[in-house]
């Protein structure tokens, strides 16, 4: 068949390079996301991989965020019985009569504000003054802001060892004739796979603690 | 004729009045003498935080406007064995609460009793529970040295209830609280 002189397709040359810019197009898009889903598939132990978060993301510092500590039933927790949560964790003293209420009332909202992921967030108080906060005590303090919360308790060395673990400090101070404890007030955000991921500071509002906490959730 | 006595009477009757009302005047002065008088120091939204059985401490928080400049010195209440004021400080995330001996009350300035101050009860002799009403007085020094007693009637909020966020210092212009 002969092509007519006016036939109204486009030049061969030209077709060429369409199709070659088309292929390219999609070579890159394809490659982008691969590199893009890989590193959250490759993260078993590795460091974890970074997430924009409003605390501080302490992720690639591979913390070794371990403690043995009893529940207020004397049963020896650790973090490894709350894989598949993510743990907000608080040292504390149930003498303290701001600070430590306030970080626990903020806990009980971020589960307020995460509706049904809520039941997948685990809020942990553990005391840093365990002479005078018995399990007794704890028993009915912790649960007051939420039933689900965890108040843990240890024997001095235990106690110090936890805190060493989130490089938290606490000092036993008495001030003319009272009894007080310094503390670090952050929370510790901690994975579903049990690593440790976000400090976040004492006067972070409960919204963002949430949103941290869902990007966690979301990560898995 | 009849009428100057009379009127003699009334107006011993007005002398007599005049009288006894001075005399009121005077023994009630007498009784309440800072009654015509506001106290020197104004309180407001002040609430004690609840407790659990077995907690021996907890705070109170207020706002505090003083009509003259003054100093508070001190606080007490029958329901704790020791009430302190404290300081918070927040020092690279290490919170500390130390008891300070006298709290600045500027004219007419509020000074929130929040975060950065509170009112620190030690030893409390019962467990504190929401709706109850606790007595504090509070011992204000002002500018002539002399000491005033502020009575305080703050009721007890829940334990997970948050101090709402008071402003220490107000911006400029709005000082009269």
């Amino acid at each position: 068949m002969d092509e007519g002189p006016d036939a109204p397709q486009p030049p061969p040359r030209r077709r060429t390079l369409v199709l070659g810019l088309g292929a390219v197009a999609l070579l890159v898009l394809a490659t982008g996301v691969l590199l893009w889903g890989l590193p959250a598939r490759w993260s078993g132990a590795a460091p974890a991989p970074a997430l924009a978060l409003h605390g501080r993301d302490i992720g690639a510092e591979q913390w070794d965020a371990a403690f043995t500590l009893n529940d207020t039933a004397g049963t020896p927790r650790t973090l490894a019985d709350f894989r598949g949560k993510v743990v907000l964790l608080a040292f504390g003293y149930t003498h303290c009569p701001d600070v430590c209420p306030t970080t626990l009332a903020k806990f009980a909202e971020v589960r307020r504000l995460l509706g049904a992921d809520g039941a997948r967030v685990q809020g942990l108080f553990v005391t840093i003054d365990p002479e005078r906060d018995t399990a007794e005590l704890l028993r009915a303090y912790v649960p007051a802001f939420d039933p689900s919360f965890i108040g843990l308790r240890g024997s001095e060395a235990q106690t110090d060892a936890a805190t060493k673990a989130f490089h938290a400090n606490y000092q036993i101070v008495e001030y003319q004739g009272t009894v007080m404890v310094d503390h670090t007030a952050s929370t510790y955000i901690i994975d579903t796979r049990g690593r440790a991921r976000v400090v976040s500071p004492y006067d972070q509002p409960a919204a963002q603690l949430a949103d941290d906490v869902r990007a966690l959730l979301r990560q898995g | 004729m009849s009428a100057r006595p009379q009127r003699r009477r009334s107006r011993r009757g007005v002398v007599l009045a005049l009288a006894v009302l001075t005399l009121a005047a005077a023994a009630h002065a007498a009784d309440a003498p800072a009654a015509p008088r506001p106290p020197l120091v104004e309180v407001a939204d002040a609430w004690v935080r609840a407790t659990v059985e077995g907690q021996t401490g907890s705070g109170a928080y207020m706002v505090l406007t003083s009509r003259e400049d003054a100093q508070l010195i001190g606080a007490a209440a029958p329901v704790a064995a020791k009430v302190e004021i404290h300081e918070m400080h927040n020092v690279n995330e290490i919170m500390t609460m130390r008891r300070i001996d006298r709290l600045a009350l500027p004219a007419h300035v509020p000074v929130a009793l929040d975060h950065d101050y509170h009112v620190m009860f030690i030893g409390l002799r019962h467990q504190l529970l929401t709706g109850q009403v606790v007595p504090i007085t509070l011992h204000v020094l002002d500018a002539h040295g002399r000491r005033h007693d502020i009575a305080v009637r703050a009721p007890v909020r829940p334990l997970n209830s948050a101090p709402p966020t008071h402003h220490a210092s107000p911006a400029p212009g709005s000082a009269h609280g």
